[in-house]
């Protein structure tokens, strides 16, 4: 690994970083700025989450909360949220592998290949995200109805699945794109037939970045709320079960109900973020 | 080679899941786009539409919107992806830090906003504290249209400038380093590397990064509505005006079909104009 | 790798679960745009339906999924939906799909509500479940700058204006608030208030010179009311957060700030036009659609929650008021008994002017309250002439009133025929 980040630093050049010590301040400054303007809101969701109902309605607010969890008590004990979130995570899995199984195949066959209906097929995948999806429920859920997936995981894990799918081919695709034919050309003359010379030499290499389109499809599965509300009843996911009432909530509880939403996804990626972040150690090859 | 077949059956579960439940459904609705409740053809929930006071003004605000935020999300994601290759050190923290927002959606990132941007907000909470002003700003007031946007583009800016940052950071990792070496090797400085070799060969990326977010910035509505409210009509906010409160179904799928059609304009646009030219492949 | 088993592992355990979720269930599945926020939610399943022996599965939802859900079951034919809980506006559009109702018991039910609950026709397409109205609301701060001989009980709109701008000079800033926010009920204002207060008409009169002098009236009060008004939904919260200070708002819309600061904050009527105090019941209602699964069970889950105790227990859940003929106790919250003195004080005020819901509009409802809902955006928010939007948007609802039939009502005369709009 520290091999690798030596290479890296190397291998690209950025127009920002000299190498004198002042540089290296305004470098060391200015990345601390970003993050600063990445943690700051979420850090006032938080305050927001753990004071009191009336503070959270004061004026001038606290920087610093005066720890009340009543809020945060509420959505624990709120009946149902348990199962909510089990049904979050069960959809979600089942959308990331899904979405893996059909969109890496098409993003190799995107990268590697001309065939009539290439374009054409690009152009699908990316209308699915450009046509807005609340309208698309409706039709969705008299088909679910009709054949019996209606209120099912499995049933809104295939419409999430068309969600992430454009991400998923998208993503795979420049990846692919990025390793050179030669190298598998090379293994080719060695003796592979195509399958192990991908097995052999593509999959390691994309590996971290098919990884990462995956956690990509989780999250995405993970907050979308309309078709969640529509096509699951007694599965609801925890964004369509708490996210249903947060716009009329009161105040405290919207923040505690924003919290309670974005901290499962802080926590998967960080749980992951090995995969997200050792993408760049592809190049190291 | 290879069996003339073989990309068709790559392509085939992909395919399978995109007709089955985008394509069936979406041909159910752009159908009505056109046709009355009796079947007849017709162009006038076309002309409901573009007729109607606010179209003109969603039009705008959308536009305005996608040219401010994704611009200038693609430069500080460029600029952040180069931060994070001249790190020797913490780059694992920091990549965690930035790639934060991945997971925040845009109802959450809203309730975020709102919270600092509010008449009784954390940013007036600040600047009263600071002793700046007296009486807090209504920053989200409809006169101040002006305040009201740049809120939306600071909002939309920090939720999703990290799927842009993640390919790019990936995209730049697949650079060999030969081509940068061979540059400096030839005396050319940084910046002159950065524009001739790194720029160039992360076109796919660069592509990949923009056409996604263009056509998810045409789509932009929950943190418009959190923070503006009715004050800035955009195209997707007038989809659900007209499906949920005017209740037809008609011109709400006209205006679908008008935001897919300026979104895959853009996506033809954007790869012809970062398209890489053949045999110039990495 | 070891993820990657993981993973396979999490897979097949969905994959089997879902599965096993396929075993029907044979609660009543009460389907409801109201009580929607969570505590709201949680006092319905935990004290209103609890004691509902078939047992009740209540699932508030916004109201885009309610809709988009109930369409897809009435086309499909079949569904899970027993009970629709949802605004009269809301209803009306669903008619062809709602089972008649005739045979519930409608003993001590509100006659008015019985009636808007025919939608039009000769059957009982929705039952009145509980009821509300829009009222103002203050800050007690603000009292000491009402105009001088101004009774907070009986104020008129002239009375308010100058209160609001009184305010705005005292204070610095502009302290009346105004739920014009995108989840705000507008509508209901301009509709069952301004417009009966003045033109002692809500369709008829749209665009008489009394309409004029109304939302000049208006434009006017806009001018002291707080400009963040156009992202407020729920004026508890800039009542609680000081933001503002005199509002108007539906009554469980401020139930909070009653409840969590009763000494600070006061209810009282909404104030008086030319022709009358001008007011406006809402009514929300419960339906059995024709896909329900049962039935039987759906309507004797109407007639539960048309029992008076049952109804006590909503409006403690709720904050909305009970349709049926009820003693409320004396324990009840503080919201209740606030907004609930506003609301006699108005209904029994000399001055009275009730104002009914719209009905026989179909699914032209929406866009009947665009028609007021356009017309403050181009008067008030982007300054257009009154005079020309009034013209134009009067147009516009007489297409409607004509394409719908709908024949006028409270506080318009009635009409043979489309209401007309002179």
């Amino acid at each position: 690994m520290s091999q690798s980040t030596q290479t890296a630093k190397l291998m690209v050049d950025g127009p920002v970083h000299g190498r004198g010590p002042w540089h290296r301040y305004v470098f060391t400054g200015i990345v601390v700025l970003l993050c600063l303007w990445v943690l700051v809101p979420i850090y006032l969701l938080v305050v927001n989450t753990l004071s009191s109902p009336a503070d959270v309605n004061a004026f001038p607010k606290r920087l610093v909360p005066d720890v009340n969890t009543e809020s945060v008590r509420f959505f624990l004990n709120f009946a149902g949220v348990g199962q909510a979130l089990w049904s979050s995570v069960k959809v979600a899995t089942l959308t990331m592998i899904l979405s893996i199984l059909a969109g890496a195949p098409a993003g190799y066959a995107l990268s590697r290949f001309d065939f009539r209906g290439k374009g054409s097929f690009r152009v699908l995948v990316l209308m699915t995200r450009a046509f807005p999806l609340p309208l698309l429920a409706l039709p969705l859920a008299v088909m679910y109805i009709r054949v019996g997936l209606d209120d099912s995981i499995l049933g809104l894990a295939l419409v999430h699945t068309t969600l992430a799918l454009p991400f998923a081919v998208l993503i795979t695709y420049s990846l692919f794109s990025g390793i050179p034919i030669e190298l598998e050309e090379a293994a080719w003359t060695l003796g592979c037939n195509r399958l192990e010379a991908f097995q052999k030499v593509i999959l390691p290499l994309v590996l971290p970045g098919i990884t990462a389109s995956a956690i990509f499809a989780f999250v995405i599965s993970w907050n979308e709320v309309f078709a969640a509300a529509v096509l699951t009843i007694e599965n609801r996911t925890l964004p369509a079960f708490l996210l249903q009432g947060l716009s009329v909530a009161p105040l405290h509880l919207k923040f505690a109900g924003g919290a309670v939403l974005v901290l499962p996804a802080l926590i998967f990626i960080f749980l992951v973020r090995k995969y997200l972040f050792s993408m760049w150690g592809i190049a190291n090859r | 080679m290879y069996p003339k077949s073989l990309p068709y059956l790559l392509l085939l579960p992909a395919t399978l899941f995109l007709v089955l439940f985008f394509l069936y459904p979406f041909t159910l609705v752009a159908w009505q786009a056109f046709t009355t409740d009796t079947g007849d053809f017709t162009g006038e929930f076309f002309q409901e539409m573009a007729t109607h006071w606010k179209f003109n003004t969603a039009m705008l605000n959308t536009f305005l919107l996608v040219l401010a935020v994704v611009p200038f999300q693609m430069v500080l994601a460029l600029y952040m992806a180069t931060l994070v290759n001249g790190m020797t050190r913490g780059r694992d923290f920091i990549l965690y830090i930035w790639t934060i927002p991945l997971g925040i959606s845009d109802l959450a990132a809203g309730l975020i906003w709102l919270a600092i941007f509010e008449q009784s907000g954390f940013l007036n909470s600040m600047l009263h504290g600071l002793g700046v002003i007296e009486q807090p700003v209504g920053f989200l007031g409809y006169q101040n249209k002006g305040t009201i946007f740049l809120a939306i583009v600071l909002a939309e800016t920090w939720r999703a400038t990290a799927i842009v940052l993640v390919i790019l950071v990936s995209g730049m990792g697949l650079i060999p380093k030969e081509y940068a070496e061979a540059a400096e090797v030839f005396g050319a400085s940084r910046w002159q590397r950065f524009i001739r070799v790194t720029l160039p060969m992360l076109k796919p990326s660069l592509q990949t990064a923009m056409i996604l977010r263009v056509i998810l910035a045409f789509e932009v509505f929950a943190v418009v509505v959190a923070l503006g409210g009715t004050n800035l009509p955009v195209l997707m906010s007038e989809v659900f005006t007209w499906q949920y409160e005017l209740r037809d179904a008609n011109v709400a799928a006209a205006y679908a079909l008008v935001i897919l059609a300026i979104s895959i304009a853009c996506t033809l646009v954007i790869m012809w104009a970062l398209r890489v030219p053949k045999g110039a492949r990495v | 790798m070891k993820s990657r088993n993981i993973l396979m592992s999490l897979a097949m355990a969905t994959g089997l679960s879902t599965v096993a979720t396929g075993a029907a269930n044979a609660e009543v599945l009460f389907w409801s745009t109201q009580a929607n926020p969570p505590e709201e939610a949680q006092a319905m399943r935990e004290t209103v339906l609890s004691g509902f022996a078939a047992g009740a599965d209540f699932q508030p939802s916004e109201g885009g999924p309610w809709l988009t859900r109930i369409q897809a079951e009435l086309q499909a034919g079949e569904g899970k939906i027993g009970v629709l809980g949802s605004l009269h506006g809301d209803l009306i559009e669903l008619s062809d799909g709602l089972t008649d109702l005739s045979d519930i018991d409608t003993a001590g039910v509100n006659s008015t509500f019985l009636e808007l609950g025919k939608l039009g026709t000769d059957q009982q397409k929705y039952f009145p479940w509980m009821q509300a109205t829009y009222i103002m609301a203050a800050n007690r701060k603000a009292l000491e700058f009402l105009p001088e001989g101004a009774d907070v009980n009986a104020l008129s709109y002239d009375q308010l204006i100058a209160w609001a701008k009184t305010l705005a000079e005292e204070t610095g800033s502009p302290k009346f608030g105004f739920p014009a926010g995108p989840k705000g009920l507008k509508h209901r204002f301009f509709q069952g208030y301004l417009y009966p207060s003045y033109t002692n008409s809500m369709v008829t009169k749209f665009r008489s010179a009394e309409a004029e002098t109304a939302w000049n009236k208006f434009k006017e009060l806009w001018s002291y009311t707080n400009p963040g008004s156009t992202s407020y939904s729920f004026m508890q919260e800039q009542l609680l957060t000081d933001e503002v200070w005199v509002v108007f708002d539906h009554t469980s819309r401020l139930a909070d700030a009653f409840n969590q600061r009763p000494d600070d904050f006061i209810g009282f009527p909404a104030p008086a036009g030319p022709t009358g105090r001008g007011f406006m019941p809402v009514v929300v209602g419960i339906g059995v659609p024709t896909s329900a699964p049962d039935v039987d069970a759906a309507k004797s889950l109407v007639t539960y929650l048309s029992q008076p105790e049952v109804q006590v227990e909503t409006l403690r859940a709720t904050n909305f008021f009970p349709v049926v003929e009820v003693a409320l106790p004396d324990d009840m919250p503080d919201s209740v008994k606030i907004a609930g003195a506003a609301i006699a004080a108005m209904t029994g005020s000399a001055d009275a002017n009730p104002g009914l819901l719209p009905v026989g509009l179909g699914d032209l409802g929406g866009k009947f309250n665009a028609v007021y809902v356009d017309s403050f955006e181009r008067i008030v928010l982007a300054g257009q002439d009154v005079r020309t939007v009034l013209d134009d948007q009067a147009d516009a609802l007489r297409k409607i009133m004509d394409e719908a039939g709908a024949p006028c009502w409270a506080p318009d005369a009635a009409s043979d025929g489309a209401c007309p709009v002179d």
